[in-house]
């Protein structure tokens, strides 16, 4: 019989292949895990539309939970309510951080549709200056943006806000 | 994809109501042109962070398209009718194995790259028009409608934001990148108004609480095209400029643009068929 806790536990084992730092769990895109019997189903939803990443997130889950002996399991995508950046664990945002990415920041004024808009002060993960500059809304991945800091000179990447 | 208990989530399960497969093509299909008309960029943008931007867009896009062929695909399959030679539509098969005259895109996604004036304005025009259209069928009467509009939307805010702001840059910059808008201005204006004509499947669409009155966002997508040209230092009345003859994207009457598309696109499921990579 299937635990949640258990299937949870194996959850954050799998990670984003494009920020390995980060389980899907951590990532929040994991919205359920429902166990009926012997039956289990697991409910992810997609960052981006066209997120790569997706693809793989799904073959992982479905692999981990086989070799677990989950072979009865379902996974399905809901796409509504859709994926925001608020469902990124606290310490998720912290593992972040750690690598080098800035977290998004809880005041999510990177949102504002206003054109060349002030954006709100992105803190520098790597000598901590709020004295950065965006480059680029769009970066390496679709989830992020090319920031640098106008200190260490450093260029980074943003987790932005969505 | 597991088999999925047909009509159980299904809102509409009326027979009659067919425009929902070239609705959901027509979303499709705009969204897969533009982005595989956007990742021609890829590997030749200006500069690397402006390569990169488009290509995220293009992702977007693309993204944006399989969410609706894979509806539209579901839908489809729903009917045994429709299917033909017992094989199973798929998204796959809708991208890549239908002709010209079945593409319901709108012309304007269908142009060339040209310059990235001319890029960057028809991204500005179609992320203002997809932002209003996608406001609306958040609250569609079909949910999974909804649920792709909802994810989508928060998507073209990005593409929105970043297309205005390069047609102020271009417009209020040097007299070469000014001049640059202006002839982007002249290939493409005459594009826009396709956008807003209903086809039939959209006015039966809008009629059943799926689609949406586009009569209603045009001027909304009028003044806010006027506000960023004007900030540009652009003319807006050049845009009164009329139409193609006898073409409407929407039911598949295109321009010869598209062609070149599909060849490209299109040309290893064709030449080798069912191929996976
Ligand atoms: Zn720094």
């Amino acid at each position: 019989m299937a635990i949640k806790e258990e299937i949870i536990q194996l959850l954050n084992e799998i990670n984003d292949p494009e920020i390995p730092i980060l389980s899907v769990m951590d990532l929040g895109i994991v919205r359920d895990v429902k166990i009926d019997g012997e039956d289990l189903e697991v409910i992810i939803t997609p960052t981006y539309s066209g997120c790569p990443a997706m693809e793989m997130i799904q073959t992982n889950i479905r692999k981990c939970l086989s070799e677990h002996g989950y072979k009865n399991h379902k996974l399905t995508i809901v796409l509504s309510p859709a994926w925001t950046t608020d469902w990124i664990s606290e310490e998720g945002k912290n593992k972040l951080l750690s690598y080098g990415i800035a977290p998004p920041t809880p005041k999510q004024h990177t949102c504002k549709p206003a054109l060349f808009h002030e954006q709100e002060a992105i803190q520098c993960p790597l000598c901590q200056s709020y004295n950065t500059r965006l480059i680029s809304q769009f970066g390496s991945t679709p989830c992020k943006a090319l920031y640098q800091c106008n200190d260490c000179l450093e260029p980074f990447d943003y987790f932005k806000c969505h | 994809m597991p088999v999925v208990n047909k009509k159980k989530d299904s809102p509409i399960q009326d027979p009659s109501s067919g425009f929902m497969e070239p609705f959901l093509l027509h979303l499709a299909d705009n969204a897969l042109i533009l982005g595989h008309r956007n990742s021609e960029w890829t590997g030749h943008g200006p500069i690397l962070e402006q390569d990169i931007a488009i290509s995220n867009i293009a992702l977007d896009l693309i993204g944006q398209a399989r969410n609706f062929y894979q509806y539209a695909a579901k839908k489809i399959n729903e009917y045994p009718d429709r299917v033909v030679n017992s094989k199973t539509v798929t998204e796959d098969s809708l991208a890549f194995l239908r002709d010209a005259w079945d593409f319901k895109n709108c012309l304007l996604v269908e142009q060339t790259n040209g310059d990235w004036a001319k890029t960057i304005l028809r991204q500005f025009f179609f992320s203002l028009y997809q932002s209003f259209l996608f406001e609306g069928l958040q609250l569609s009467a079909d949910k999974q409608v909804a649920a792709i509009s909802e994810k989508a939307a928060k998507e073209v805010a990005y593409h929105l934001k970043w297309s205005s702001e390069w047609v102020i840059r271009l417009g209020d910059g040097t007299e070469e990148s000014h001049n640059r808008m202006i002839n982007a201005i002249d290939e493409l204006s005459k594009f826009t108004e396709e956008l807003f004509i209903p086809a039939s499947y959209e006015l039966e669409a809008a009629k059943h609480g799926v689609g949406i009155d586009l009569t209603l966002i045009q001027p909304r997508w009028k003044e806010k095209m006027e506000a960023v040209f004007e900030e540009a230092t652009l003319p807006t009345q050049k845009l009164k400029e009329k139409l193609w003859q006898g073409l409407f994207g929407k039911e598949g009457r295109h321009t010869e643009q598209l062609g070149y598309i599909l060849a490209e696109m299109q040309f290893m499921q064709r030449a080798y068929p069912d191929s996976e990579w």
